[in-house]
């Protein structure tokens, strides 16, 4: 493979961008690009597209609502449908259901409070690009941030999306009414992953652990090897 | 011609929002208030250009999220938008 080679989308009020740059530069290595979301074509010859945390358009109308219909968004879209890797994170978990790449809605947290803390996840699958690092059953433990972190889907949705393994990560703990305790899922194909967790604010010591590096290793050992 | 878009909640969709309104009317001392959804309402001022078909375009890609909102149109007359009974 020749040298890696990601995006970042920076939407207006993301303000994790910097931090999964950083995470992706460390764990990843090769080129990490900055894209911004007025762009209406992606770099060329990219591996990957991460879509970061953060409050795009202000979460006018919906979180992640706005953020779906930018032009960029068009242009990920279409690259996740070839089959291009994509990971959304928190607001970029959002973004995804709301342009359609992943099924179900982050609904406003059922505590109604912001959850912004340490929590523990379960790993639901290794049996994916995003996950393969990590063993099945694994529990770990990653940051939350976010106010629309509910997960909600219909049952029939839910029964479907659990029984093709496409539930990545679970919650350990209750933490904001999501159904299933559904923390992270992944397209049908595989190659994209939503997650309100922050596995990029958890890759070295210093951030108090670094549960999170395992995801970005098994993206980088998974193109590698492919 | 104005265009009253309604958006609520689907049925058995959690409305956490509704549920702290729902809280702070029992503060007020009043009871009997069975359940309070919240949802939104957006008005748009359109030309005759805009057909049936766009609204529904409009509202099924953008203003509402199918998976967890419905959305009701309504073509009100100008003089009772919320701006001239306000």
């Amino acid at each position: 493979m020749a040298a890696f080679r990601s995006a970042v989308i920076t939407f207006p009020g993301s303000n994790c961008d910097r931090d999964m740059a950083v995470a992706i530069e460390q764990i990843c290595g090769g080129e990490v690009l900055r894209v911004w979301h007025g762009d209406a074509a992606l770099p060329d010859k990219l591996d990957f597209i991460a879509l970061p945390g953060g409050f795009s358009y202000g979460d006018y109308l919906r979180s992640g609502a706005m953020a779906a219909r930018s032009p960029v968004m068009q242009a990920v879209v279409e690259a996740a449908n070839r089959g291009m890797p994509v990971l959304g994170v928190c607001n970029g978990f959002q973004v995804l259901t709301e342009a359609g790449l992943l099924p179900g809605a982050l609904l406003r947290n059922a505590g109604m409070n912001f959850v912004c803390r340490e929590i523990a996840l379960t790993v639901e699958t290794s049996q994916s690009l995003f996950t393969a690092g990590y063993s099945q059953g694994q529990q770990i433990t990653i940051p939350v941030a976010h106010h629309d972190g509910n997960y909600f889907a219909d049952a029939a949705t839910l029964d479907r999306i659990e029984g093709e393994g496409r539930v990545a990560f679970r919650y350990a703990e209750e933490v904001n009414g999501s159904a299933r305790q559904i923390a992270g899922v992944l397209n049908s194909a595989g190659n994209v992953l939503g997650m309100m967790p922050h596995p990029e604010r958890m890759i070295e010591a210093a951030q108090g652990g670094s549960d999170g590096r395992a995801l970005f290793q098994s993206v980088i050992e998974g193109l590698v090897a492919a | 011609m104005k265009v009253r878009v309604t958006i609520s909640l689907k049925n058995g969709v959690l409305d956490p929002q509704g549920r702290a309104i729902h809280h702070a009317i029992e503060g007020l001392g009043i009871h009997g208030v069975q359940d309070v959804r919240a949802g939104k309402l957006i008005e748009l001022e359109v030309d005759d250009s805009v057909s049936d078909a766009d609204l529904e375009t409009m509202c099924k890609q953008l203003l509402a999220n199918m998976v967890i909102e419905n959305y009701r149109i309504e073509r009100v007359p100008v003089q009772d938008s919320v701006q001239e009974t306000v």
